[in-house]
């Protein structure tokens, strides 16, 4: 800590310091700490930082904001241990949408709750890291992780649209959210701030005065987003965001989702189930299946050329408008998370298995550039990654 | 061809006491399920589309407004003893929801025996299991993997095939699926689906398919009813509908449906939202969304017109078309088994 402190001193940021400062005589429980990690983030060039917080990481490239390392959160129950996520790593890169698509119960929405540190027990992480800008999120104390909430990542939850306080106008979640994170405005500033935001997502400045029941579900899901962006966060995690939503306003939330995370250069972490949305958003996707990823590449690869049997199986099951009256589902049932098959977890369920996969879980490779699978079958075509290459091309 | 299942001119309105403003979920709805040959239609609508209304006004949970709704051409809400047994066999229901449907203090057996037991299908108890038994594997369960479980020991997906298999196992005329795989995961959703036909196919079961989702629609059924607010927008085909779609609310839903494919980017802006759009009790409904909404569309609800052999509009635009009386929706349906 004394080190860190030092460095601060050394290399003051004009801009940080003001925003320190504003910080510090906002919150009285703000710990030095925070204040400090604050101004590391602030460095651009890595090297210049060394000390415990920013390790030097060998796979670190300039261009990724968050990297998903190893990681495992188990679910403790009386009856065992549900393995919900269980060894996930890859890479969100600066500005990009990247999909993490799969079924109920492939621990998609434990992974953004994982990152956002909200498990709740039973829950519990149990290993890895993510690092954001370089800062491990899982190792860092509550307090400084309450910090960086909403001002560096925000969530947008599952039915976001319950997650304002229904007894509150629109303007007064703007303005907690705003102080609590040391935003001192006067009225003034406070109302043009909130004109702005709501006129990014697309909403007229009356909705400020409302209270959340006098919108509808499109309406408040876009005050959410318009929240989640107000500190300019570095990255979105918006977990189902229109999974209750008609599908006219679907596109127009996630259209405004894209526009505001365009608009102030965040990257989004979209996490789903539906395969038309994710075609329709994201950048590069990654399929999960039973805890872990199984297939992680660019959108249009997927969709053309889909490697992981599961993949390849999930597409095809996709109805489209195009041809009709052919329903092939995906024989079988997704496996317990207390009782994992051995081997690969879709063995049981998949067409090509061979006695290897029912023995030994298949590595992730890269199979192509920036396309990774973790299958058997690609054995012979990649070198198997090493859990600290980077999953991201 | 006779008349199993009518709905014949039914309004539903919610609320409207003393000072409550009055909501319509249905109005003027009019619709025909024979008996022979069997039929798949699908009611397509958004939330607040009325749908499930029509679902359980069909069922007989809700009383209409105005209007009747008919089985066998006796007035549902007035049926004998002997006949409501014979309607509640015939008629059948898979919800949305597969956690909701069963009781979770019992197996799942007992929501397969009651009815068996109840109706009078099996003989005896083991007939019923091997009856039971059977109907699981038609809709790709394992008997022995399933029975004897309470629900919370199966996954969502297992529970509404049991449900599947029990509209199966009563053999009934008619299944009504009320958004049957909305909360089912992909993989699922298409064995589900298939199931459903099946019934349909082997068993000569027909089926109303309720749903907000077109694409689902497309795929199971013969006909597509899209409605909008309580109205009819668009029936017919559902080739026709779907390919070419008239009514300017259908278009705007099939070009909000996100296509499985990064090439094939939605089209146009995003239309203008619902938010603050009242519609008016005079007027279409969907004039204040509609980008093409003309003087009369405010002033008077546009009839059906019909825009083709197998489909009719309720919009103005079409209006050099024949118009199609809202009781004689049918004539504007696809009629027979057309297997898709």
């Amino acid at each position: 800590m004394e080190r860190q402190r030092e460095r601060i001193d050394v290399r003051p940021n004009p801009e940080t310091t003001a925003r320190i400062g504003k910080a510090r005589s906002a919150i009285k429980i703000r710990s030095r700490a925070v204040v400090e990690l604050r101004c590391q983030m602030s460095y651009t060039s890595s090297e210049k930082v060394s000390g415990p917080a920013r390790r030097k990481l060998p796979f670190l490239r300039d261009n990724t904001i968050l990297q998903v390392r190893d990681l495992r959160v188990y679910y403790h129950t009386p009856l065992g241990a549900v393995r919900a996520v269980d060894g996930v790593s890859f890479d969100l890169r600066v500005g990009e949408r990247l999909g993490l698509v799969g079924e109920s119960g492939s621990g998609k929405s434990t992974v953004a709750m994982a990152i956002m540190r909200l498990i709740k027990p039973p829950g519990r992480i149990e290993g890895g890291q993510a690092f954001f800008d370089g800062v491990d999120l899982l190792a860092l104390p509550e307090k400084e992780m309450r910090a960086l909430r909403l001002a560096a990542i925000a969530l947008v939850a599952q039915g976001a649209m319950n997650s304002l306080n229904p007894v509150t106008r629109v303007r007064d979640q703007f303005a907690d959210a705003l102080r609590d994170h040391g935003e001192i405005l006067t009225r003034a500033e406070l109302e043009a701030r909130i004109r702005d935001l709501l006129a990014n997502v697309g909403l007229r400045p009356e909705v400020a005065q409302k209270y959340p029941h006098e919108l509808s579900g499109g309406m408040k899901q876009r005050v959410v987003i318009a929240i989640a962006i107000c500190l300019r966060a570095k990255v979105i995690i918006a977990d189902e965001p229109t999974s209750a939503l008609d599908v006219v306003v679907q596109r127009q939330v996630i259209e405004t989702l894209r526009r505001a995370q365009e608009k102030i250069g965040a990257s989004i972490m979209l996490v789903g189930h539906d395969m038309g949305l994710m075609a329709q958003v994201v950048d590069r996707l990654g399929v999960m299946y039973a805890g872990r990823l199984v297939e992680v590449c660019g959108v249009d690869e997927i969709f053309r050329g889909p490697l992981h049997p599961y993949s390849q199986l999930l597409i095809a099951s996709l109805p489209t408008l195009d041809h009709r009256g052919t329903f092939q589902g995906i024989p079988g049932l997704t496996p317990s998370l207390m009782d994992r098959p051995r081997g690969c977890s879709f063995h049981p369920r998949c067409p090509l298995a061979m006695d290897r996969c029912a023995a030994e879980a298949p590595a992730m490779r890269e199979v192509r550039p920036g396309h990774f699978v973790a299958c058997h079958l690609y054995e012979s075509a990649a070198p198997e990654l090493a859990m600290q290459t980077a999953i991201g091309g | 061809m006779s008349a199993l299942l009518e709905a014949r001119a039914v309004t539903k309105f919610f609320g409207g006491g003393l000072r409550g403003r009055r909501m319509t979920a249905v109005e003027n709805f009019s619709l025909t399920i024979a008996s022979d040959p069997p039929s798949i239609i699908a009611l397509v609508g958004e939330s607040g589309s009325g749908k499930t209304t029509l679902a359980r006004l069909f069922l007989g949970l809700v009383e209409p407004s105005e209007g009747l709704v008919l089985y066998r051409g006796a007035n549902i809400s007035t049926l004998s003893a002997a006949d409501r047994q014979a309607f509640r066999r015939d008629v059948q229901v898979i919800f949305q929801d597969p956690f909701e449907a069963y009781n979770p203090f019992y197996r799942v057996d007992h929501v397969l025996e009651t009815p068996v037991l109840n109706f009078g299908i099996a003989a005896s108890r083991a007939e019923a299991r091997r009856m039971i038994a059977e109907t699981l594997r038609a809709v790709g369960l394992r008997p022995e993997e399933t029975l004897g479980r309470y629900p919370h020991q199966l996954s969502g997906g297992q529970r509404q095939r049991i449900m599947v298999a029990r509209a199966l196992l009563i053999r009934p005329r008619i299944i009504i699926a009320d958004e049957p795989v909305s909360m089912v995961d992909a993989s699922l959703r298409a064995t589900i689906l298939g199931n459903l036909r099946q019934l349909h196919e082997e068993f000569g079961i027909s089926l109303i398919y309720i749903t907000h989702d077109l694409t689902t629609a497309y795929q199971i059924s013969q006909n597509i009813i899209v409605l909008y607010r309580g109205m009819i927008a668009e029936a017919g085909d559902a080739e026709h509908v779907v390919r070419d779609p008239k009514h300017p609310y259908t278009q705007l839903l099939i070009g909000s449906i996100p296509y499985p494919d990064p090439h094939r980017h939605w089209k146009g802006e995003a239309a203008p939202s619902a938010e603050g759009a009242l519609s008016s009790d005079h007027g279409c409904r969907f004039a204040s969304r509609c980008p093409s909404a003309m003087a009369v569309c405010r002033d008077s609800v546009p009839p059906m017109f019909r825009t083709g052999a197998h489909r009719g509009s309720a919009c103005y635009l079409y209006r050099d078309g024949e118009v199609v009386p809202a009781a004689d929706l049918g004539a504007v349906l696809v009629q027979g088994d057309g297997a898709v």
